[in-house]
């Protein structure tokens, strides 16, 4: 870890501009990321601004019936949530199939939306890898994938975005509320928020150099069976191999997203339409572009046997 | 005290202590966090400066040359010692790849420099500013692409052969002829590698977390060039190793040659991603297995052949060792090919040889009853046999498999087994029940100890025994006690210490019964001296009970043959010839019920029973702790955890907790063991033997066959994850 400058911000305006102007300055929330990647100097912040005090820790809601959750709500608070158990279960139960209880504890909204791929080779500083290090190469197309993305990849990057809660946040249809340097608040569609790697897969979202993240806003309830599938290797603490999250309303139609596939949150509204035509026509639609390794292309028919269980439980 | 001839009655044979379900005695100072373990010693009145170790970055070649301008003058840095500053340092015996010294890189990860700062944090920043120019060579990676370039090894026995298997396997009426891989597995404890060096002149201590005192110590000064003797070594702590920790590894080097450059004591701990590269692991096999018998069920061939890897002057993993002993046969053979591979070091991993061994050869039995349309459990009672089936003129000592596997079936529910795989459901989940046998060798290591008697009637036992987080501390109290007459507090023991009379360690399951032999050699001095002074004459009926001495009618405190001064006694545990008489082995029997996910081929364990017979039990509780442990550990290797080799890059991708994924509490619901009341007295005067190793070899066996048993589906990769069994699971509606 290199040393760094710390601040604590009292206002977001303060906080985006601070981030804007300071060479090297990365927001902290809960660190549960961020430490780790500084401990192994993949991230090298040289000013840390710490957001914890901002006061964005509440849920509310919003005049158009839905909620807007404060960036720094801890994922726990926001899983245990009566409102979000109620209306928005899915996102509820996405959050506890996420890490541990420790880390849940700590971890934020914000921070969890924003969180670093898993792929091993991004974690090992002496190995090249292009989004740690643009140019360097991408040890992971001939090496080992098998947890990395089949789909929205690159020649140049084919890491996979490990949240959980942002899959639920995408097939809710969630809105990010930021704040901006200058201080004008803008909002940004989930869909939006990721960018896919093409050439530049060290740029991972589409938010503006100290652009900070005040909220996420769920648009009002929503009904229908919402079911959050996790399929991994051990039955807790474990990123997905695939993950599903479905709503589905009860004359069949609905939305689904799907994570540990693609480098965000993958969902796609035409393959929506295809639900109530089942699991594989649905698999077709949103896989139409997977480009697998040879060790990751079980997670093609992962996913429409996860999908197909998930249609299955929701009918039953 | 020589032990050549069986055991006969003793006062361990009492079992007033011995036996007894007593909680772990040291357990208070772990819960409340008061044991110190190795990085954790601090005296408030020393400055210890923090090493941290920087590893190669290539896994073959040389270093052209270090730039470690940078790292020098960063903030708090007091030293950098480089291993091509150091020049080549002599190897320690135990050791196959060096630790440290010389501009040869031979392992991705190897040692090259430690950089010495006032702070933890300093030195981990400085040791980043290390510049490397490496002279890269292309290495050997890939076990199954240099499997044709493996070499009979020339140490030990590497091949076995009795009768004419060719022949007889020919001729067999049913047969079998597969293969199975199991992959590179890492230790995974808890407790990193970490050892604090302290110089006096020319004295060194370290602290540090070690499973064998004295091979440590042994290894270090040929490693420092130095006197054995100006070596201490202090471990009475140690949070895992399962065989990481046997030998010498590079934290005690970086550590003491730190602490000569800094004039000051160092600390070292080596970051989790150096215990996949840095150090050891269990090796990668290909495990060829072909059975022949006849309709009866009785094996007349059976082979075992197995191919792994390692660095030069390395060895094989003895895959095949059960087989030589586990089942009868009249034609067999066996053998091991190694290949020069340029990954980390392959070494000993709990239960090294039966543990990869197991989870091949019992998926083969499964496939083979499966093929004789015999039930496992029967197929493997009908193949027992009593004596070592390649010398039939040596007994084994003590062998209840087929007790294990009676018990177990019946206690298990093994006949609800579903005969036709894939036949069973409950709700999502496909269900299915598989066994295995339980087989690892009892291994004998001398094993000494000193016991001090003092006037307040307290015992204290000294030895360099380890407890790895075994129970050594309360096995060692207990038969102490049992063999002096006071309770278990009134014992205390002190462990993990070179100045104490060097033990047989912590290792291949021989720690538990080697170890309270030696102390019960020391005590039997002790009791001589006691009743000598005591002046008791006719030793023959004495009696040493609730802290008294008694002969007939004559009784004497205890208390008074310690006297003002104390007694003392010291002895050590030798064994004879027995071991080359009688095959001493241990035996269980592995039961699992898993359900796999019908959509998704996730595996989920429901139930695991194991049934052991394994000499006497010393301590049900810690014994028990041993067994699910090792059970857990063999869920861990049957569905998880493998070192995923880069074949191009050469080392080990997946090197931290979170991608190398050992079980967690979801995983493990409910598990049982089961001893079988039984002695061994061909082991030693404790009757016991080992346990902690034959916990685990079986189980992953026992699992794979439950999955076949649920799915229909045989998988013959370790560790058998959904994407081995999706394509061919069941459509979906
Ligand atoms: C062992 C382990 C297992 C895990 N398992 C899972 C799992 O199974 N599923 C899962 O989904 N996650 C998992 N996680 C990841 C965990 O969910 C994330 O680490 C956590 O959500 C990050 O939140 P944080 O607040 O700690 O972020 P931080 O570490 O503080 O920050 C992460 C990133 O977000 C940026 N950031 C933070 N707040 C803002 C803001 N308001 N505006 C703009 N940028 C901001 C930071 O600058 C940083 O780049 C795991 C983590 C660990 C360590
Ligand atoms: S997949 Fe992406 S993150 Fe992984 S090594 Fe390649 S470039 Fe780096």
């Amino acid at each position: 870890m290199r040393a760094f400058s710390y601040e604590r911000a009292s206002t977001t305006e303060a906080a985006a501009k601070a981030a804007a102007t300071k060479e090297g300055a990365k927001f902290i929330a809960g660190g549960t990321n961020l430490l780790d990647l500084m401990k192994l100097e993949i991230e090298t912040p040289t000013h840390l601004i710490d957001v914890n005090e901002l006061g964005l820790d509440q849920i509310e809601p919003t005049p158009e019936g839905g909620l807007r959750i404060g960036a720094l709500v801890r994922n726990t608070d926001l899983a245990a949530d009566e409102r979000i158990r109620r209306d928005y279960q899915l996102l509820s139960r996405a959050l506890l199939a996420g890490a541990s209880g420790q880390l849940r504890n700590r971890a934020t909204t914000a921070g969890n939306l924003l969180q670093r791929t898993r792929c091993p080779y991004f974690y090992d500083t002496n190995q090249p890898c292009n989004k740690r290090q643009p140019g360097s190469g991408c040890a992971a197309l001939a090496g080992f994938s098998r947890q990395l993305a089949v789909v929205g990849v690159s020649d140049a990057c084919i890491a996979n975005h490990p949240s959980d809660m942002a899959v639920a946040m995408r097939a809710l249809d969630a809105v990010v509320e930021t704040v901006q340097p200058d201080g004008t608040p803008r909002s940004v569609p989930i869909a939006d928020l990721h960018r896919l790697p093409g050439d530049t897969p060290h740029i991972e979202h589409v938010l503006e150099r100290g652009e900070l993240i005040t909220a996420v806003v769920l648009p009002k309830p929503v009904g229908g069976k919402q079911i959050y599938r996790k399929v991994r290797d051990r039955a807790s603490y474990a990123f997905a191999l695939v993950s599903v999250g479905a709503v589905i309303q009860p004359d069949g139609t609905g939305r689904v997203a799907v994570g540990g596939i693609a480098p965000k949150p993958w969902r796609d509204e035409a393959a929506d339409g295809e639900l109530p035509n089942g699991a594989k026509a649905v698999t077709a639609k949103l896989l139409t572009d997977a480009r697998p390794t040879e060790q990751n292309a079980f997670k093609l028919t992962l996913v429409e046997r996860t999908l197909s269980a998930v249609l299955a439980e929701a009918r039953g | 005290m020589k032990f050549d001839t069986p055991a006969t009655t003793n006062p361990i044979d009492q079992l007033k202590v011995v036996g007894q379900p007593i909680h772990r005695i040291d357990g208070p100072l772990k819960t409340t966090g008061r044991a110190i373990y190795a990085y954790e010693w601090h005296d408030p009145n020393t400055r210890y400066a923090y090493g941290h170790v920087v590893g190669s970055a290539i896994a073959k070649g040389r270093i052209r040359s270090m730039d470690v301008t940078a790292a020098r003058s960063a903030p708090g840095v007091i030293a950098v010692v480089t291993s091509d500053g150091i020049g080549e340092l002599k190897k320690g015996e135990f050791n196959t790849a060096k630790l440290f010294g010389g501009t040869e890189i031979q392992h991705y990860h190897q040692a090259i420099a430690v950089v010495v700062a006032e702070t933890f944090e300093e030195a981990r920043a400085a040791a980043q500013l290390v510049k490397v120019d490496y002279a890269e060579e292309k290495g050997v990676f890939d076990l199954a692409a240099a499997r044709d370039t493996a070499v009979k090894p020339e140490e030990d026995e590497p091949d076995s052969a009795v009768g004419d298997f060719d022949g007889a396997f020919s001729a067999a009426v049913v047969k079998l002829d597969q293969t199975y891989t199991t992959p590179d597995q890492s230790h995974a404890m808890m407790e990193p590698h970490a050892s604090i060096a302290a110089w006096n002149g020319d004295e060194l201590t370290v602290w540090t977390s070690s499973q064998m005192i004295d091979w440590w110590r042994t290894d270090l000064a040929t490693t420092l060039g130095i006197d054995k003797e100006k070596v201490h070594i202090m471990s009475p702590f140690i949070g895992g190793g399962f065989g990481v920790k046997l030998f010498l590894r590079s934290d005690a080097v970086l550590a003491a040659l730190a602490a000569r450059e800094a004039k000051r004591p160092v600390k070292v701990a080596l970051p989790r991603p150096f215990l996949m590269n840095n150090t050891t692991h269990r090796p990668a096999t290909i495990q060829r297995i072909r059975i022949g018998a006849g309709r009866d069920g009785k094996i007349t061939a059976i082979a075992h052949e197995s191919w792994s890897g390692d660095l030069p002057g390395g060895g094989p993993e003895v895959a095949v060792q059960q087989t030589r002993l586990l089942y009868a046969g009249e034609n067999r053979m066996t053998a091991m090919r190694l290949a020069t591979l340029d990954l980390p070091e392959g070494n000993a991993m709990r239960a090294p040889g039966e543990a990869p061994g197991m989870m091949a050869l019992e998926i083969a039995m499964d496939e083979m009853a499966e093929k004789l349309g015999l039930d496992p459990v029967e197929f493997r009672i009908i193949n027992d046999t009593q004596v070592d089936p390649e010398k039939p003129e040596r007994p084994f000592s003590h062998r209840d498999l087929v007790g294990c596997l009676r018990t177990g079936a019946e206690r298990f529910g093994w006949q609800e087994r579903n005969k036709q795989p894939g036949g069973r459901r409950d709700g999502n989940w496909l269900v299915g029940l598989g066994v295995a046998s339980a087989f690892r060798n009892n291994l004998l290591v001398p094993s000494g100890a000193r016991v001090r008697l003092d006037r307040e009637g307290v015992v204290s036992v000294e030895t360099d025994m380890t407890d790895i987080g075994t129970g050594s501390y309360t096995i060692i109290a207990q038969t102490a006690a049992e063999m002096l007459g006071v309770p278990v507090d009134k014992v205390a023991v002190s462990l993990g210490d070179s100045r104490f009379p060097v033990s047989s360690g912590s290792g291949g399951q021989f720690g538990g019964n080697c170890s309270t032999a030696g102390v019960y050699a020391a005590c039997v001095k002790l009791r001589e001296a006691a009743a000598q002074k005591l002046g008791f004459n006719n030793a023959d009926d004495l009696i040493f009970a609730d802290g008294e001495v008694r002969s007939g009618d004559r009784r004497m405190p205890l208390t008074e043959a310690a006297g003002d001064e104390g007694l003392v006694a010291e002895d050590s545990i030798e064994f004879g010839k027995l071991a080359e008489t009688h095959q001493q082995s241990t035996f269980g029997a592995h039961f699992v019920e898993v359900g796999v996910d019908v959509a998704t081929g996730e595996t989920r364990i429901r139930r695991m029973l194991a049934v052991c017979a394994a000499g006497r039990i010393l301590n049900p509780i810690t014994a028990r702790s041993q067994v699910i442990g090792a059970m857990t550990m063999g869920v861990g290797g049957a569905l998880s955890e493998e070192l995923v080799v880069d074949k191009e890059r050469g080392f080990f991708v997946n090197h931290d907790l979170a991608a190398y994924e050992v079980p967690v509490h979801a995983d493990i619901p409910h598990q049982e063991v089961i001893f079988l009341d039984e002695t061994d007295p061909t082991s030693s005067p404790m009757k016991a033997k080992g346990i902690a190793e034959l916990g685990l070899c079986g189980v992953a066996a026992a699992v794979a066959n439950a999955i076949y048993n649920a799915t229909g589906v045989r998988v013959r990769d370790y560790p058998i994850t959904l994407d081995k069994l999706i394509k061919d699971l069941p459509e979906l509606s």
